[in-house]
């Protein structure tokens, strides 16, 4: 319970790009639940910048004194056991930022997050980028680069993928990608159009904007 | 708003012992959930800073089961420093210096509000078993009505810890639209079975005690000081964690250098008890201790709604801290999370955290740097949100 599931390298790093690309992709004025929030920092962007109703949920009591210091509502708890306890279509968003590889049901946790909200947004580091491939494939070493920064025995992050794994993932759970992006290893959007195996291979770290599938109408 | 509060004929006065005093009159009794009814009601109490033009940075703390009003002064019985001194003062989390803090004495209570060992104006009496069986909602009504009578709208802040916080839970229950902001700290919904059955063990020690003369001690001269040490030696260790016990006292001999082969205090741990027990006769009513541990145990905030908490909280707009110790095995971690739940559900805007600390549960009263900072952050986001000013423009 006591390491932050929060990736050190995200946390400390000043101002993130990624956190705005998170922002863009929610609608002014809606309910948002930020699931891993860190010290706060996406949830003071959406309440700044998109008048958001923002609650979080983050492990480490360093990250939820810092956000309850700063006057956002944050609970202290852990993706894997209690977002259970949340009232379904309580958000408009639940948000998963840089934390569902770093949990240890990823696939639960999505499940849990379209129950609570209708939308859900995801980012998470690219195993899929060319650098680890190649890392891997020439060093012969579990790859490390500036978004995989941890050795591979002291690393939070206990299940990778690919950009392509996530995708085929948001199919089997009945739910479709309304928006999707992929980031630099600065957190800046790859501003191109192109195919799915495209961004699998250039980004470092991607976003996704999910939607619960419509219930079938039984006719 | 507030001046639209009706005006209400009281009297009130002051002392050194009891603070400040308001005595309702007859016309304004508490009825007791219990079906009881206590006539004239007095409530004894403390106020800290001042109350702004409107009346929006009021405070009301509520202290835990042997607490008092004298959260922030020296106490008048033991010299020692509030109960809540670390928190309370100019520049501290709960600032005198930016807000006006209310603290009163429970009613049940023996420090100047009514209670047990108050006269029975029926009587002329010691009211002893006679007085109603309170409960934490007659306590919360009780300061209702002390805050009406200070011509107080909305409280900016309502909190407490243990029993205190079981009253926070009450206000933003009973009175949601007059809590901005609620802290129920080191606290439960309910009360558990262990809960009770402690409770239980120090009122039979008390009551056990041939001078407690079926509550009627105060008429015939004496107190029923041993019973009551005993109680309060059995609830000192529910209030402590086994590792801080294990490290202050360990099996350390008081005094010796070996076992006496006696039934002396050989143990530094038994020397320690003994005097928590006797210091606590010195300040306390025997009677008072079966009344307020009494409250404690018919507490059940969900009961009141229908078996749900989330019920007892539906709508509420309230922003909530809610806060618990690690090592606090009276009032845990998890009945603070299901305090958190059920204000989740209604979709409420609540925080939590648990505070890493080898204290138990007293560790909401001492000096704990990671609780000041989450209090005064939270105090600091909901002044904001009331319109009050920054701590450096107050």
């Amino acid at each position: 319970m006591n390491a932050p599931i929060f990736p050190k390298s995200a946390q400390q790093r000043p101002v993130r790009l990624d956190l705005a690309a998170v922002a863009a992709m929610v609608a002014p004025g809606s309910r948002v639940l930020d699931v891993g929030c860190g010290d706060g920092a996406l949830l003071q962007l959406l309440a700044d910048t998109k008048q958001v109703d923002g609650r979080g949920v983050e492990l480490s009591q360093r990250g939820v004194n810092d956000c309850v210091a700063k006057g956002l509502s944050v609970i202290q708890g852990d993706a894997d056991t209690d977002l259970r306890d949340y009232p379904t279509d309580g958000f408009d968003y639940v948000i998963l930022s840089q934390t569902l590889q770093a949990t240890h049901h990823p696939r639960q946790v999505l499940v849990e997050m379209l129950r609570i909200g209708r939308r859900a947004i995801v980012s998470f580091p690219n195993f899929g980028q060319w650098k680890v491939r190649l890392s891997l494939l020439a060093k012969g070493r579990m790859p490390q680069t500036s978004t995989l920064s941890h050795a591979w025995y002291d690393t939070p992050n206990i299940h990778l993928c690919t950009i392509r794994d996530f995708v085929d993932l948001v199919e089997a759970l009945g739910a479709h990608i309304e928006r999707g992006v992929a980031l630099d290893h600065a957190g800046a959007p790859i501003r191109v159009n192109a195919p799915w195996w495209v961004w699998n291979l250039f980004g470092a770290q991607a976003i996704f904007l999910l939607e619960r599938d419509a219930p079938k109408k039984i006719s | 708003m507030a001046n639209a509060l009706p005006a209400i004929e009281t009297l009130s006065s002051s002392d050194p012992l009891n603070g400040r005093i308001v005595e309702f009159p007859p016309d304004r009794p508490l009825v007791t959930d219990g079906g009881g009814c206590v006539t004239p009601l007095t409530i004894a109490y403390q106020a800290y800073g001042e109350l702004n033009a409107e009346r929006s940075n009021a405070i009301l703390l509520c202290h835990a089961l042997t607490g008092d009003q004298h959260a922030a002064n020296v106490h008048p019985l033991t010299g020692k420093p509030g109960w809540w001194d670390v928190m309370v003062g100019p520049g501290k989390p709960f600032d005198t210096e930016r807000f006006f803090i209310v603290s009163s004495n429970v009613v049940g209570g023996c420090l100047g509000s009514s209670g047990p060992s108050s006269i029975n104006p029926a009587t002329g009496r010691p009211y002893g078993l006679d007085f109603p069986v309170v409960t934490i909602r007659d306590m919360v009504r009780a300061q209702a009505m002390l805050i009406d009578h200070l011509g107080i709208d909305q409280l900016f802040c309502v909190a407490g810890g243990s029993m205190g916080g079981m009253q926070v839970l009450q206000w933003a229950a009973s009175y949601p639209e007059r809590v901005f902001s609620a802290m129920p700290i080191a606290t439960a919904p309910k009360h558990s079975s262990q809960n009770i059955a402690f409770h239980e063990v120090g009122r039979q020690a008390v009551m056990a005690d041939p001078d407690w003369r079926g509550g009627r001690y105060l008429e015939q001269g004496v107190r029923p000081e041993k019973g009551l040490a005993v109680a309060r030696m059995a609830a000192h260790i529910t209030y402590l964690s086994e590792p801080a016990l294990q490290r202050k006292f360990g099996r350390k001999l008081q005094d010796r250098a070996a076992p006496t082969f006696s039934f002396d205090a050989d143990f530094q741990i038994e020397n320690y008890l003994r005097y928590q027990g006797m210091a606590f006769v010195d300040r306390f009513d025997a009677n008072s201790y079966l009344y307020v541990t009494r409250a404690c145990d018919y507490f059940d905030l969900a009961a009141d709604y229908g078996g749900s908490l989330a019920q007892a909280f539906k709508g509420t707009r309230t922003r909530f801290c809610v806060v618990s110790f690690n090592t606090d095995w009276l009032y845990p971690t998890s009945a603070s999370r299901a305090i958190v739940h059920a204000l989740n559900a209604g979709g409420a805007s609540v925080s939590f955290v648990e505070i890493d600390s080898d204290k138990g549960h007293d560790a909401f009263l001492v000096y704990e740097p990671d609780f000041i900072a989450t209090t005064r952050g939270f105090l600091e986001a909901a002044a904001a949100a009331r319109g009050l000013p920054r701590a450096e423009e107050a």
